[in-house]
């Protein structure tokens, strides 16, 4: 069947089996493997997207449901201003060192950009529970906390120059 | 995954037809039951139908005393919803509880219900708020509606479109939850209207159940302690890695307790 969304901010059509995963559509027939498989099970997180910017997991959404809507992968995510540069996000955890292997960080900052985008100026608290769903095994957490706090912030700073 | 064909209907008519015409189609929901039961082989429909785009399924409202969920309502929907904060606050804490924010994002009321996971929170809430189950065919009250271990009154092709809730004088959910999955290991609802107490408990047994014993001694009084005395059997309960049978009915009364103190609260 043809479905048709928003990917990364460009429209695209495709034409996949019914029972194709967004996970698997995105990295086997798109080439976008950013978007990680851990668990293949919804209870990881590292496969998190977000799908009309809310996170979801994207082993767990079936192809056909993105038709008429919006995703954006991490590789969707851009610098001030579309740049090529890191996004806060991703800048916030190179510089907290909130990633170990960096298997779950495309999920666990897809959440942290979700969780931003619906709550600006998270206390410690709210973060951690918006990062339930997904699991770290290296890290210890305490980092990747400190990362999109940071992260956070950094998002709702004005623009130098504004 | 094994091939499905998918449907997307968008009238209530389409569904019912398709479901009823459509050889081994299942209804999709939210699917955070549905396609993880797929993927592991436990279930091969030859075609879902997708309600997503069904507008008489969506949507909260309030009249006479009465909160209406659409069975599509998601659990963030139902969490964040300020109708659902002011009339009944321990429903919107317990869809803030389920599973996490990315299964919240998808997962629905309706979806839990017909599923009636013995674990689920949803089903204990419906029971306790004695809930009316609206189908396309007809209204099931609560206490009819749940039959055990993912039993329900529903027949075949019969889907669930809205779940209307009385607003009690005061009701609350408390439950001990896997850390893992954050199901309920033991999850108690209890609710006060009119006089009456209804408390049903999820999560403990094969399917949710109520408990008399509590429910008289809380219209006696409605306070944490009425129940503290009150332990119920652990014969017909359920034994797990997470919990045995005594631990999940010594946790039915702890359970009981809180869940009382957290309407008390939004008193």
């Amino acid at each position: 069947m043809k479905i048709s969304f928003a990917l990364n901010g460009r429209p695209r059509t495709v034409d996949v089996e019914p029972a194709t995963l967004v996970a698997e559509l995105l990295r086997e027939n798109l080439n976008l493997t950013g978007t990680h498989v851990g668990c293949d099970t919804s209870q990881c997180g590292a496969c998190v997207v977000l799908f009309n910017g809310e996170a979801v997991k994207s082993c767990t959404l079936l192809a056909p449901m993105l038709d008429g809507g919006t995703l954006t992968t991490i590789e969707g995510l851009s610098g001030p201003g579309g740049s090529n540069a890191l996004h806060p996000m991703q800048q916030a955890f190179h510089e907290n060192h909130g990633l170990q292997c960096g298997f779950c960080t495309p999920g666990m900052v897809m959440t942290a950009v979700a969780l931003t985008a619906k709550n600006p100026a998270p206390t410690e608290a709210e973060v951690r529970h918006s990062l339930e769903g997904n699991i770290c095994r290296c890290t210890g957490y305490q980092n990747i906390v400190a990362s999109v706090l940071a992260g956070a912030a950094a998002m709702n700073a004005p623009a130098i120059g504004e | 995954m094994r091939s499905f064909a998918f449907h997307r209907p968008s009238t209530l008519y389409e569904m019912s037809a398709l479901l009823g015409g459509v050889a081994d189609s299942m209804p999709l929901a939210g699917g955070m039951t549905l396609l993880p039961t797929i993927k592991q082989r436990l279930a091969a429909p030859a075609a879902l139908i997708d309600l997503s785009k069904i507008p008489q399924m969506a949507g909260i409202s309030f009249k006479d005393d009465v909160l209406t969920i659409g069975a599509m309502t998601r659990h963030v929907d139902v969490a964040e919803s300020e109708l659902v904060r002011g009339k009944i606050p321990l429903l919107a804490s317990l869809a803030a509880g389920i599973g996490d924010p990315a299964v919240r994002n998808r997962g629905t009321i309706g979806g839990s219900v017909a599923n009636n996971d013995p674990s689920a929170d949803y089903p204990a809430a419906v029971l306790a708020l004695d809930a009316i189950v609206v189908t396309d065919r007809r209204e099931i009250a609560a206490d009819a509606f749940f039959r055990g271990l993912f039993e329900t009154a529903l027949e075949p092709g019969e889907i669930i479109i809205a779940l209307r809730f009385p607003v009690p004088s005061a009701g609350g959910y408390a439950k001990f939850k896997s850390p893992a999955s954050r199901y309920a290991v033991v999850g108690v609802c209890a609710a006060k209207k009119a006089g009456k107490v209804r408390v049903a408990v999820t999560g403990a047994g094969p399917g949710v159940f109520r408990v008399g014993a509590m429910e008289a001694a809380l219209e006696g009084s409605f306070t944490p302690g009425a129940v503290a005395a009150i332990k119920v059997s652990s014969e017909n309960l359920s034994s797990d890695i997470h919990a045995d049978a005594e631990y999940r009915a010594h946790l039915v009364t702890v359970m009981a307790k809180k869940a009382i103190a957290a309407a008390l609260q939004t008193l």
